[in-house]
């Protein structure tokens, strides 16, 4: 059975004056997976998915996401897609609530099927009563799952993941990856990029990128036993070195 | 915060000539050198201070900065003026201040023309009454008030500062703590994103404007001779030229830091060419020139000759129109320039 692919990327290289960011990457990510993106501080994940996004054009090579093209059609991949940043980036000097509308209303969904959404998602993650509340006088566990939240607001059909549980507490992070678990199950793609390599058991497949380059792009117990590792730590290790 | 601004630098922007230091020097010690005298110190614009015993110990209080003004009556002047039928005095003001100077000898001639027809009238000498004689009136500004004239100035600047400063921080600062990026990755149309920054400054900044008038009529009773309605279309517009120059400052920069460097540099050249302290008539060709493009110029115009004119839209065609274009093209600059991918 053919799976639908909702990215696909070939041969992709994007270039600062004369650093390569991204050398000719080559990858597909099928509907509803959860797909990681490992890789070193600075091999390249955050220019790749800024690119994917659209907020960055590629040097060359063809990108679609969404079945769209990034480089021409960027206005309609981002109807579709969700994205989270690694900087905390809602509205802090707004509520929860005035955030999700405001978000809501970008994307043009309608006040009813905001207010239906919303609450169900807030009251998921047990913040409904406290939407009133100022964004900045929450926690950063609390300001990152409430930014994955507004992320699939508008029901995207991918949502990206910037470093989504950098410096977040083991607990919290779990939590986070239910919440992942659940935006899959109800047919969201996720991208996300991350350094726990614990995280990347989690994932469908995994790339891991050095150096502007994927190294590796399997599911985690294939590159397990591609690189005779018993754990993503030793795999990733292995690679970087 | 503004409104404090409003308060002190009306007080301080003022020009109005009072409590001029002066000192008299006077060898004459005659009926007419008292009578001078007596004529300066009547004067609410001057205070004479010590009377110095020599032309040298005036000009030391001079150097010494204890007098603005010091006037000279040479020995002998009345005599002069019985025998050979005129005199002279010597003014010799501290021109560091060459508005004060220039002013304060425009008081001290009227003055002494004064003395002039009064002794004249006394000696009865009818064929000196024989001259042309100037009056003077001032129109929109009868009381020649420095504050009816000041005023408006400071208010223009302040919605202008206020104006351009916040809508270029805002816009920038959403750069730095990322959720300009947020918005970057959304289907938002870029005239909407700039629409979303522009409408809220635009209703600050006339707020500011109401919340100045106010003041101005309340504290310093500001006359309203034209149409506030006028004003505010007017306001309206620039505002919008004012808020479309702030983004596109904002636009084109990364950091803070770059928005209130560039935007200090343009404001200063706005406002101090725009004829808010010194007439635009007296600068040099090249500014005149430049201050086509000042959007500040047009306004400091228009809320002068609104606020004590009372003029209506028909005496501000050019204003208008100019403001117009300017607010066109800084609000096109800034959508166009506004960039969601890099």
């Amino acid at each position: 059975m053919e799976k639908e692919k909702v990215i696909i990327v070939k041969d992709l290289v994007k270039k600062f004056g004369n650093f390569i960011a991204n050398d000719h990457l080559n990858f597909h990510v099928d509907k509803g997976e959860i797909f990681g993106f490992l890789g070193a501080n600075g091999a390249g994940k955050t220019t790749a998915m800024r690119i994917l996004c659209g907020l960055s054009k590629p040097s060359s090579g063809l990108v679609e996401v969404a079945g769209f093209n990034v480089k021409t059609n960027a206005e309609d991949v981002k109807k579709r897609i969700g994205y989270m940043s690694q900087k905390f980036s809602l509205f802090e000097d707004l509520t929860i609530w005035e955030n999700m509308r405001f978000f809501s209303t970008v994307y043009g969904m309608s006040r009813s099927n905001f207010k239906a959404r919303g609450q169900l998602l807030l009251q998921k993650l047990n913040l409904f009563d406290e939407r009133n509340r100022l964004v900045s006088t929450l926690s950063l566990g609390w300001k990152q799952k409430l930014a994955f939240t507004v992320a699939i607001l508008h029901e995207p059909s991918i949502v990206f993941l910037d470093e989504p549980t950098g410096g977040v507490d083991p607990i919290t992070r779990r939590q986070f990856w239910e919440m992942i678990y659940e935006a899959a199950d109800d047919g969201i793609t996720v991208f996300v990029t991350t350094h726990y390599m614990d995280e990347a058991e989690y994932c469908n497949r995994v790339t891991i990128m050095v150096d502007g380059r994927i190294d590796a792009l399997d599911t985690p117990s294939e590159l397990k036993k591609q690189f005779k590792a018993e754990s993503m730590n030793e795999v990733f290790l292995s690679l970087a070195r | 915060m503004p409104l404090v601004q409003l308060i002190i630098l009306v007080n301080a922007a003022t020009m109005d000539m009072k409590n001029i230091h002066i000192t008299v020097v006077d060898a004459d010690l005659s009926s007419s050198s008292r009578l001078l005298v007596g004529k300066l110190n009547a004067s609410h614009f001057f205070e004479v201070g010590d009377m110095a015993i020599s032309k040298q110990d005036g000009m030391d209080r001079l150097q010494d900065n204890l007098t603005d003004v010091v006037i000279f009556i040479p020995s002998g002047m009345e005599q002069d003026m019985q025998k050979v039928g005129g005199s002279n005095v010597q003014i010799i003001a501290d021109a560091i201040d060459a508005s004060k100077a220039q002013l304060s000898y425009g008081y001290l001639s009227n003055i002494i023309r004064d003395l002039n027809f009064e002794i004249s009238i006394r000696q009865k000498n009818s064929f000196d009454l024989k001259q042309i004689k100037s009056e003077s009136l001032y129109w929109f500004n009868p009381e020649l008030n420095y504050k009816y004239f000041m005023l408006p100035a400071v208010l223009a600047i302040l919605v202008t500062l206020i104006g351009m400063f916040l809508s270029a921080l805002n816009l920038v600062r959403e750069k730095e703590v990322g959720t300009a990026e947020q918005i970057n990755v959304t289907p938002i149309k870029k005239y909407q994103f700039i629409l979303g920054k522009l409408i809220p400054f635009l209703i600050i900044g006339l707020l500011e404007l109401t919340l100045g008038l106010t003041i101005g009529i309340v504290l310093y009773g500001l006359p309203i001779n034209g149409n506030l309605s006028v004003l505010y279309s007017f306001a309206i517009i620039y505002l919008i030229a004012v808020l479309g120059i702030g983004l596109f400052i904002s636009t084109q920069s990364q950091t803070q830091q770059q928005v209130m460097m560039i935007s200090f540099f343009f404001m200063l050249i706005f406002i101090l060419l725009s004829g808010a302290f010194t007439a635009v008539e007296n600068m040099p060709e090249i500014a005149q020139q430049l201050n086509r493009l000042n959007p500040v110029y047009y306004f400091m115009n228009a809320i002068r000759m609104i606020l004590l004119k009372g003029v209506g839209y028909s005496d501000l065609i050019l204003e208008f129109r100019s403001i117009f274009i300017i607010a066109c093209v800084s609000v096109s600059l800034a959508v166009i320039s506004y960039r969601k991918t890099t």
